[in-house]
């Protein structure tokens, strides 16, 4: 159970002046119920790459096997993939067109063909999932909040259980709280459900806490692919990418370099107190 | 699919096509689409090909990008040449039960197929060639005269070269509404028309929306700036005629006589 992305190159408008390559020799292995965070500067190639990854893009060369089958082969069921690879795009609450909650996240377990009981089953247990209150499930989605709106479309993706959820940037245009509160959410998906998770982000500071691994996509090529800690001691360079490490990470360092006894690689704040509080003989 | 929509959408490239005034683009294409109805023999035909396929080799637009947008009026162009080929009266050369077709007919079918041809390559040329906004300003120049009798040509145009703005914006919109139905397992490529049709609701709602989002943010943006309509209205870029646009008015103007002269030689 696992996806594997094998030397994927990705050009747009291939046959016109406009042609530009979007992904350059892509090489990945992604095992199951691993949380996984994608990282890049706009335009890096992220979204590109994720949508490779449920075959909604074919590649221009090269190959994506899920469960070691080649998803771009001729009758390979695209329909059966999209509901196990789950893929909730950026600004997600455009997709919405029901007139009410509940209605929308039916959408995607009735393609499935599933019987009514089963899709309502599943849609009732996908919007408890992500934290929506009963009293709104009739409402228009029209009328909610956007971060309410931002969890019934991500319900609409889980209530087809898939086996990897990807996010593109599902953070992008929330309040701090709101941000907080949905990263959260992704986190305890994981954590509960044990599926395979891959969250696209801009910021280092959104996934540092959670994911088990970084993916660094830059100009269209991944540049790095490690464990957090490995990949923000690497920070110089992903400040040439226009990324950052997390303040965490600058911090540390900044100690490190005025003498103090500190381990520079922590990266979540709860670390990183406690190192510092070491250092100077708290605890 | 959506991407072979070539009508209203710009091609980027500097050619000497590209460069000339919007103004002489849209008179030249009025001017071959009017000679396309003078003309009514086969001669004529010929040198108004000729004279597409020069603009279309000057132009370095790829042929291939200018045909695409043949596509979607391939249906228009089936049904004008079977009506005329078999609704035309004269000398028939073949017949079948009620139907017959006559020599008259051929050649109507064909000329009228040569004419939506070219005038369809003609008016893609300009739009492949023309910026959205020089298209629109050149328009606003050229009507310019009507504010005298109170036709409202900057609103028009303005509210044009919104309309022109917003195809790829909207088609972008569509592409991305449509692959996030997908990965919820929305299916647009088969079933019967009707259930096609029915499939349709959840990528239409959505983009309805998202259309007079944008609608709203723009009005606002615009009466944000200022924006009172175009008395006293100055442009950044004012449209001024160069050398090669008098040359290219001379070309289109030598083109026309051609097409009569001929005709008329012919016709004697
Ligand atoms: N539909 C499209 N048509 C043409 N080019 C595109 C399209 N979508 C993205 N691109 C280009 O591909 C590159 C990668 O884009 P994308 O995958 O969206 O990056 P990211 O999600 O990391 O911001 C960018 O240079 C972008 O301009
Ligand atoms: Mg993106």
């Amino acid at each position: 159970m696992s996806i594997i992305v094998n030397h994927v190159n990705y050009i747009y408008e291939e046959d016109t002046a406009m042609a530009h390559p979007a992904l350059i020799d892509i090489n990945l292995q992604i095992p199951e119920g691993q949380f996984i965070g994608l990282i890049g500067h706009t335009g890096s190639g992220k979204s590109t790459l994720i949508q490779h990854l449920n075959g909604l893009i074919k590649p221009t060369s090269g190959e994506i096997f899920y469960n070691n089958q080649d998803i771009n082969e001729p009758g390979y069921n695209k329909k059966v993939l999209r509901s196990q690879v789950g893929l909730v795009f950026q600004y997600p609450e455009h997709q919405l067109f029901e007139t009410d909650c509940f209605k929308d996240v039916c959408f995607g377990p009735k393609n499935m063909g599933l019987p009514k009981k089963e899709v309502e089953l599943r849609a009732y247990t996908a919007l408890k999932q992500v934290g929506f209150e009963d009293e709104y499930f009739y409402q228009s989605p029209f009328d909610l909040s956007g971060g309410q709106k931002r969890r019934v479309a991500i319900a609409g993706v889980l209530a087809m259980k898939p086996e990897v959820l990807i996010l593109d940037e599902p953070t992008a245009g929330l309040d701090p709280k709101g941000r907080e509160d949905i990263l959260r959410l992704i986190s305890d998906l994981h954590a509960k459900m044990r599926i395979t998770v891959i969250l696209v982000s801009h910021s280092m500071e959104d996934v540092a806490d959670y994911v088990d691994r970084i993916i660094v996509m830059n100009k269209g090529r991944v540049a790095f692919d490690a464990p957090p800690k490995e990949v923000f001691a690497h920070y110089r360079e992903l400040e040439e990418m226009e990324l950052a490490a997390p303040q965490v990470t600058y911090c540390m360092q900044d100690l490190a370099a005025a003498g103090f006894d500190v381990d520079t690689s922590v990266t979540t704040l709860e670390e990183a107190k406690k190192e510092i509080l070491k250092a100077f003989g708290k605890c | 699919m959506l991407r072979d929509i070539t009508l209203g959408q710009y091609y980027r490239a500097d050619s000497v096509i590209h460069r000339l005034d919007p103004r002489v683009k849209i008179v030249a294409t009025f001017a071959f689409i009017i000679s396309l109805f003078i003309v009514k023999n086969f001669i004529g035909y010929l040198i108004a090909g000729l004279f597409l396929a020069v603009c279309i080799r000057l132009s370095q637009v790829p042929p291939r990008f200018i045909f695409r947008g043949m596509k979607t009026i391939f249906f228009l162009l089936i049904i004008t040449m079977v009506f005329n080929l078999f609704l035309t009266a004269g000398e028939p050369i073949f017949t079948f039960w009620k139907f017959q077709i006559t020599k008259e007919g051929i050649k109507l079918a064909a000329m009228m197929g040569i004419r939506l041809v070219f005038l369809i390559t003609g008016s893609s040329l300009m739009t492949l060639t023309t910026t959205p906004n020089n298209l629109t300003d050149g328009l606003e120049s050229l009507l310019g005269p009507l504010k005298k009798v109170r036709v409202p040509v900057h609103e028009i145009s303005m509210m044009m070269s919104i309309a022109l703005r917003f195809i790829p914006i909207l088609m972008e919109e569509t592409d991305k509404i449509m692959k996030a139905q997908m990965a919820r397992g929305a299916d647009f490529e088969s079933g019967s028309i009707i259930n096609r049709a029915k499939n349709l609701v959840p990528l239409l709602v959505p983009l309805f929306i998202s259309a007079f989002r944008r609608a709203n943010d723009l009005a606002m943006a615009m009466e944000a700036r200022c924006y009172r309509g175009g008395e006293g209205r100055t442009k950044m870029k004012p449209l001024i005629y160069k050398k090669r646009d008098f040359i290219a008015y001379l070309v289109i103007v030598l083109y026309l006589v051609l097409i009569v002269v001929m005709g008329r030689i012919l016709f004697r």
